[in-house]
């Protein structure tokens, strides 16, 4: 497995989107920095562009991978190896070089700034974190989609729904089911509610850990008080060890059924 | 060599290979043949675990194929179209297969065999179908596995290396390897086999000597004898 994540992975530095991807980061950090001035500012600005443009990007770009190489594929099929072993590893080379693009990108900037002697650096790290949480589990999630549909189109769209309601669709019924049982105690609910998608789960680690809860009213307080502890927040990594567990089980057990 | 037991596979509901009984001795050249959505490639594909039978058994070297990768390691499979990852060098895609499978230097000799050279710097996706086909023979060749399985290998070559792809085969033939070809140019199949399988809708319709199909069908040559199945059968 080792040795095909490390081609998918020479190949894809190859390619220009690794680069592009990565500029790309770079260019928002800086401009970030110098419009804020601010550390912590720049941060809470990065994590909701982050929030929904690396589960995007990672859905895109696993599902464009998958079909892309799928002359690869076919030549490392007849050869002596594992299908699992060439899934995973063209997943991971996926997954490891945006996750790579993301950090380094970010990363730079920030460091360049004067990071580790702000105290940022801690939220800082969890954006990191659950950015490469989000694209480990949003590049697992395409290669299903691709690895279940032959079409092309077919797989490119469902994707995209698959990100649509995740970032968007998903809040929003989320919201009116809130209002809709406004009568009821929903604390637990919408807890269980945010645990459920990653994107949101994300978003409320890092709200949290800004320590800007106070802006969430009530509900903020019940949040607070669960993803403010360290019980809290080892559930939410759980939960998003899980989320990439899942589909990278999926990925290894829809393989081993495929013709090719 | 390799044994197959009541082999079904079906794609949706388009029933490819119904119950195909097939048993290859060691040694010798043997080409599968049928009209075009037969079921070749969905048999040879079999063997190598790259479709995944709805039913039967298949055994390579007395190893069941089934969850078991390894028997790989002692076929060369040259598939039917040369599709490569395009923006890899020659150089490297040779150099990343030796990686994966086991080094060899063999290659070398078969770079010279079909003047590769000037190609091992070009990128994969710039080559020709024709010097596509060459890399993918240097490829199949290169390692040395008891079996050889082509699947229309003399697609897209000139005449000179279609001599020299007839003379590596008859060289690895002289090593004792049993060697699969599926072919629709018959005289290179005439000129090649020691023994063909045909198969119609999914079964074997007929296994034996060129001659022995000759002296069946009452036709004079092979050609005619491979056209009169096809026409009595309507396919």
């Amino acid at each position: 497995m080792l040795k095909i994540l490390k081609y998918s992975f020479y190949d894809l530095m190859r390619s220009r989107w690794s680069y592009v991807y990565f500029a790309f980061y770079l260019l928002l950090g800086v401009v970030l920095l110098f419009l804020n001035n601010d550390l912590s500012k720049a941060v809470i600005t990065l994590m909701n562009v982050i929030i929904v443009l690396v589960p995007l990007i990672g859905t895109i770009f696993g599902v464009m991978y998958y079909y892309n190489s799928r002359e690869f594929t076919e030549l490392l099929l007849a050869q002596p190896l594992k299908r699992s072993s060439i899934f995973l590893g063209q997943y991971l080379g996926v997954a490891l070089s945006l996750s790579m693009s993301l950090i380094l990108g970010l990363g730079i900037p920030f460091v360049f700034y004067g990071l580790f002697e702000s105290s940022a650096i801690w939220d800082f790290s969890l954006l990191l974190i659950t950015g490469t949480f989000l694209t480990l589990i949003f590049t697992a999630l395409a290669f299903n989609i691709a690895l279940s549909n032959e079409n092309k189109i077919k797989g490119f769209g469902y994707a995209i729904l698959l990100w649509l309601f995740l970032a968007i669709i998903y809040d929003g019924i989320f919201l009116m089911t809130l209002i809709m049982f406004e009568d009821y105690p929903l604390d637990k609910l919408s807890l269980v509610g945010t645990m459920l998608n990653p994107i949101d789960l994300s978003r409320t680690l890092i709200l949290l850990k800004l320590d800007i809860s106070a802006l969430l009213g009530y509900t903020g307080a019940v949040f607070k008080q669960f993803f403010g502890t360290n019980f809290g927040l080892i559930v939410s990594f759980v939960v998003l060890i899980i989320w990439v567990m899942l589909p990278v089980w999926r990925i290894s057990a829809k393989s081993k059924k495929k013709d090719f | 060599m390799v044994t197959i037991q009541n082999l079904h596979k079906k794609f949706g509901k388009n029933q490819v290979l119904k119950g195909v009984d097939l048993n290859i001795i060691e040694g010798g050249i043997f080409a599968v043949l049928g009209p075009n959505g037969s079921g070749k490639t969905t048999l040879i594909k079999s063997v190598l675990g790259m479709v995944i039978p709805n039913k039967g058994n298949i055994e390579v070297l007395g190893n069941n194929i089934k969850k078991n990768s390894d028997y790989r390691h002692k076929i060369d499979y040259l598939p039917q179209i040369a599709n490569f990852p395009s923006n890899l060098k020659v150089k490297e895609l040779i150099k990343m297969i030796k990686d994966l499978r086991k080094n060899t230097n063999e290659d070398k000799r078969l770079i010279e065999l079909f003047k590769l050279e000037p190609f091992l710097d070009k990128k994969l996706g710039n080559l020709s179908g024709g010097t596509k086909q060459k890399v993918n023979i240097v490829l199949t060749f290169m390692f040395d596995s008891p079996l050889i399985i082509l699947d229309e290998p003399t697609t897209g070559l000139d005449p000179i290396s279609l001599i020299r792809l007839k003379d590596l085969i008859q060289a690895e033939k002289a090593k004792g390897k049993t060697i699969l070809i599926t072919s629709h140019i018959m005289s290179f199949v005439e000129e090649v086999s020691d023994e063909i399988v045909f198969i119609l809708e999914g079964k074997i319709y007929f296994k034996g000597t060129i001659q022995d199909l000759k002296t069946k069908t009452k036709q004079p040559d092979f050609e005619h004898a491979i056209a009169s199945i096809l026409t009595d059968n309507h396919a």
